[in-house]
């Protein structure tokens, strides 16, 4: 996907666009050897097998959670939940795997290292978090951060993320990335010594730029419209899907009443009969927490892609922001160049203070002028440099976000055809069960 | 009481064995009665019945035991329902057609019309000859009769009829036009007919009632209504007398065989009850759970519409929940047409055996109390015993057992066979029509799941098409990006034009276009 860097210092760093928080060269090298690669995990992350030229592979595992108590910000005590990472890495020639690190880390500093990744990679489309909060629940479900299928549905999500990351051809080889598989204390300190938190557009700038911008790129004003109606459809799907798990629970369990009917006291010939069918409706009744479990399994799956279209929306909305950047960047050159051709020639087209206070106040001298048509000089030649790199920037960030895009489509259309696939599977399991069970009763009642 | 009818405790046993109730043993001092049976005329001879009417019912037992049917000797449809419009009224006919080879019957067939209101007083007739108002039997008020003639009035009442187990049905919507029943509409018809041909095959099947004169009338008289004028009289008589035995007659205390048959009866119908209401439940949750997936399956559709590769998995997924969608509501459809339904006939009809059984029990141990039999079977006991006493003292052989004892030995036998053979009958007949019931229920639900199962099965091939896999070369990234409109556009009023173009730099292949465009990518105009 991406092509062989040329430059072996652009590899180390985070995208060509600021030099940022220069990472130590000689740590560089040992990420780019170690860090770098697919981890490879049951959780169904493709592998970028036809980019191998990584010498070693790491494992990356989010393997337990627990509970914790501790001092916040504001020095009150709170409980929260603290998830294990733990990587191996692979030897390549026996695939034996060593533990090299294991450390914990609680959910926000998840969301720290996500919010650095957002910044520095302003074009990589960066995989989401799963969901601080329970949403899309079904009234079995429990919204409950603290509740244990909660913490384990994160704890899977939260590893997917981690996989994800160490998957991404570009992300995997970011330093601070690395010392948050290795580095457990001052992390939080390294993180935030980047300045990162500086160097982020603010909010504001960037819906002032979604409105007031003139030429967007049009693939990326498709892809926000696309990303939007995703987000839509998958939280009705989401909420609809719900629904329909609190429906069918009701119905599997509302035949357990079955079950619970006594025969054997009053029919001697029947009784027998009646109460084994009435035992494997209680079977039927039991089995439908498993087949909802499962299912859940498929909802984290759209939820996933759910958060990735706000991802796919970050990227539309940074450019947009760098061409507002460029095209106020270029009028400030156009204004100024027209200043500087008025004052140069004497004549006045457009309405200026300049213009006005002179007539207001006299002709400036020949001497004023000079020093001003130079001074714009000056300003020109700046702002010529300064639109053309902008310009260079854009034209790369359009670049490397549309290949990671790409490479995004790729894997949202495998991992979502996988999930629909898995969900069918699911569904003609249920099925044969669901055969299985009413034929044993049929057997019971042809018995009586 | 039960002084009076040993033979009867004795045989009591037998056929409480049949309903499998633990027995309560009943000591009662030996002696003989005679006993009358009800013929099926509705006429009770005083005195002794002959033997020609005991030894017909065990033939006709004989052949009712026959649950297959045959042998059997009456048949009866009801159909071709035809509107008939008069100066006063409008009324709907129905034609009976009745074969048989019974020799009550004059013709080996008939074909007659009757309207609903002789099948009332039909039902009515054959009411008076089965005195249910003599038993205090709680909420259960429905002779099986009387029920499927009530099951018919249903349809008809705008409210509920109850149910020995307490539940109660509303006229279905689609008989009711501005609040009022449309008599006439064909559905209504079709399903007013079919529970009158079901009445009718219940009379034809009960091995007493069939043989009822009304019913024969019914069946077979030209003009009902210049006999129903007629028969009154006579009935009225019948019917007095036996409310006039009972009237003078006290029971002091229930019988405990009757209480454990009415118990059993009781509980079976509770279960039943139960049974309903669950499967109501199961119904009502699954047709929410329906609802909720009509919803679903288009959602898939909807997200088909924004994606490439990813269009035809989804609508195919959005088919298949459509097509697990219909399969359910055909499941709930069937649940509520079929199931539901035969199982409330099935729980009224056991619910209204009990008074049948227990009226012949009762009625049957009422006929003991009739003073005339009462009498001769004291002298007759009188004489057998004087009788023996006589050969004990003598030692002489045994005097032969009197004739008339005899018969009415045969006679109580009788009336314990036919009693035993009803509740046998009853009793297997109620084990197969619950076991048919359930089995179809079962049926249904495994049809459902094989649907859905061809459904979701018939997807995964189309769910796992490869299409090639797109490893997107960099020649690929690079047309789109040349493919990009250069847009032009004025920024500022002053006619300065900007253009922007996207150029490819590092890609290898473009160093062309690379060289042949102004590195700074601006060209402006003055």
């Amino acid at each position: 996907m991406e092509q062989a860097p040329r430059d072996p210092e652009r590899q180390l760093q985070p995208a060509p666009l600021e030099p940022l928080g220069c990472p130590d060269a000689g740590l560089g090298a040992a990420v780019g050897k170690e860090a770098a690669g697919a981890g490879e995990e049951d959780s169904g992350v493709d592998t970028m097998t036809h980019n191998n030229f990584w010498l070693k592979k790491i494992e990356i595992s989010v393997s337990e959670a627990e509970k914790r108590t501790g001092r916040n910000a504001m020095n009150m005590q709170e409980t929260y939940t603290a998830y294990l990472i733990e990587t191996r890495s692979v030897e390549h020639t026996d695939g034996q795997s060593v533990l090299t690190d294991s450390l914990w880390r609680r959910y926000s500093e998840f969301e720290l290292l996500r919010n650095y990744l957002l910044v520095y990679y302003p074009h990589i489309v960066v995989p989401p978090l799963p969901e601080k909060r329970a949403e899309f629940v079904w009234h079995k479900l429990s919204a409950d951060n603290m509740d244990p299928d909660f913490v384990e549905r994160r704890r899977i999500g939260l590893e997917n993320f981690l996989l994800r990351i160490a998957s991404h051809p570009i992300l995997c080889r970011d330093k601070i990335f690395y010392l948050f598989l290795t580095q457990e204390g001052n992390w939080k300190e390294t993180v935030n010594e980047t300045g990162f938190q500086l160097k982020a557009d603010s909010r504001l700038k960037a819906l002032n730029a979604t409105f007031r911008v003139k030429n967007p790129d049009k693939r990326f004003t498709d892809l926000k419209h696309y990303s939007d109606e995703l987000q839509s459809v998958i939280s009705h799907l989401l909420r609809v899907r719900a629904r329909v798990a609190d429906r069918l629970y009701g119905v599997y369990k509302v035949h357990g009443n079955y079950g619970r009917v006594e025969w054997s006291a009053i029919e001697k010939e029947m009784g027998d009969g009646l109460q084994s069918a009435g035992h494997h409706m209680d079977v039927y009744a039991s089995s439908i927490d498993d087949i909802l479990e499962d299912e859940e399994h498929y909802a984290d799956q759209l939820k996933e892609y759910l958060f990735y279209a706000e991802a796919l929306r970050a990227v539309c909305r940074k450019h947009e922001l760098m061409q507002y950047d460029l095209e106020m960047a270029a009028q400030d050159l156009a204004s100024k160049k027209q200043q500087c051709e008025e004052l140069a020639t004497g004549t006045v087209r457009t309405f200026s203070l300049k213009g006005m206070t002179t007539k207001l106040f006299g002709q400036e001298t020949p001497e004023q002028r000079e020093a001003r048509i130079k001074v714009l000089e000056e300003q020109i030649n700046e702002g010529e440099q300064q639109l053309k790199s902008k310009n260079l920037e854009g034209r790369e960030f359009v670049k490397n976000a549309w290949a990671d895009i790409e490479r995004f489509k790729e894997q949202k259309n495998r991992d979502l055809k996988e999930a629909l696939i898995s969900y069918a599977v699911m569904q003609i399991s249920m099925c044969k069960k669901g055969i299985q069970v009413w034929t044993n009763a049929k057997e019971c009642f042809s018995k009586m | 009481m039960w002084a009076g009818c040993p033979l009867l405790v004795a045989h009591l046993p037998v056929y409480l064995s049949v309903l499998g109730i633990p027995l309560v043993t009943v000591t009662a001092a030996n002696t003989l009665v005679v006993l009358d049976l009800i013929l099926p005329n509705g006429g009770t001879p005083a005195g002794t019945s002959s033997p020609a009417s005991s030894s017909s019912l065990l033939n006709r037992l004989q052949l009712d035991d026959d649950i297959d049917g045959e042998t059997r000797d009456l048949f009866v449809i009801v159909d071709d329902p035809k509107k008939h419009v008069c100066t006063m009224e409008t009324y709907i006919t129905y034609r009976i057609t009745t074969k048989s080879t019974r020799v009550e019957f004059d013709l080996p067939e008939y074909s007659v019309r009757r309207r609903y209101q002789d099948f009332d007083w039909l039902r009515s007739k054959l009411e008076e000859s089965q005195p249910t108002h003599l038993i205090p039997v709680g909420k259960s008020h429905c002779l099986f009769v009387a029920h499927t003639m009530h099951q018919g009035a249903a349809l008809l009442a705008a409210g509920a009829y109850e149910v020995g187990t307490g539940s109660s049905k509303p006229l279905p919507e689609k008989f009711v036009v501005k609040g009022v029943v449309d008599r006439f509409s064909e559905e209504f018809v079709e399903t007013r007919r079919k529970a009158l041909d079901k009445f009718l095959k219940r009379i034809t099947d009960h091995p007493v009632l069939s043989f009822n004169e009304h019913f024969n009338v019914f069946l077979t008289a030209k003009d009902l209504n210049a006999y129903k004028k007629q028969g009154i009289a006579l009935l009225t008589r019948m019917g007095e007398s036996v409310k006039h035995v009972t009237g003078g007659y006290k029971l002091r205390t229930r019988p405990l065989e009757f209480a454990a048959i009415g118990d059993y009866l009781d509980t079976f119908a509770l279960k039943l009850g139960t049974i309903d209401r669950i499967a109501q439940r199961i119904i009502k949750e699954e047709i929410e759970y329906l609802v909720e997936l009509r919803e679903y399956g288009p959602v898939y559709s909807t997200w088909s519409a924004l994606e490439g590769e990813l269009a035809e998995p989804l609508e195919g997924v959005s088919a298949c929940i459509g097509n697990c969608s219909t399969a359910l509501e055909e499941l709930t459809d069937d649940m509520t047409e079929d199931f539901l339904p035969v199982l409330r006939e099935y729980i009224l009809y056991s619910d209204s055996m009990k008074p049948c059984i227990l009226a012949s029990l009762f009625h049957k141990a009422l006929k003991l109390k009739n003073l005339s039999v009462l009498k001769k079977r004291d002298q007759v006991q009188a004489e057998y015993e004087a009788k023996l006493e006589a050969v004990a003292l003598r030692k002489e052989d045994r005097p032969k057992v009197p004739a008339d004892v005899e018969k009415c030995q045969d006679r109580m036998e009788c009336f314990n066979a036919d009693l035993k053979a009803d509740m046998e009958r009853w009793q297997n007949n109620k084990r197969q029509d619950f076991r048919q019931l359930l089995m179809g229920m079962a049926d249904k639900n495994i049809q459902y799941y094989e649907k859905c199962l061809m459904a979701w099965e018939s997807i995964i091939p189309l769910l796992q098409e490869k299409q090639e896999a797109k490893h997107l070369s960099l020649a690929e990234i690079n047309r789109h990006d040349l493919e990009i409109m250069v847009t032009v556009e004025r920024l500022v009023p002053f006619g300065i034009l900007l253009i922007l173009e996207d150029i490819v730099s590092a890609a290898t292949n473009h160093v062309e276009t690379k060289n042949s465009i102004d590195d700074s990518g601006i060209k402006y105009y003055s």
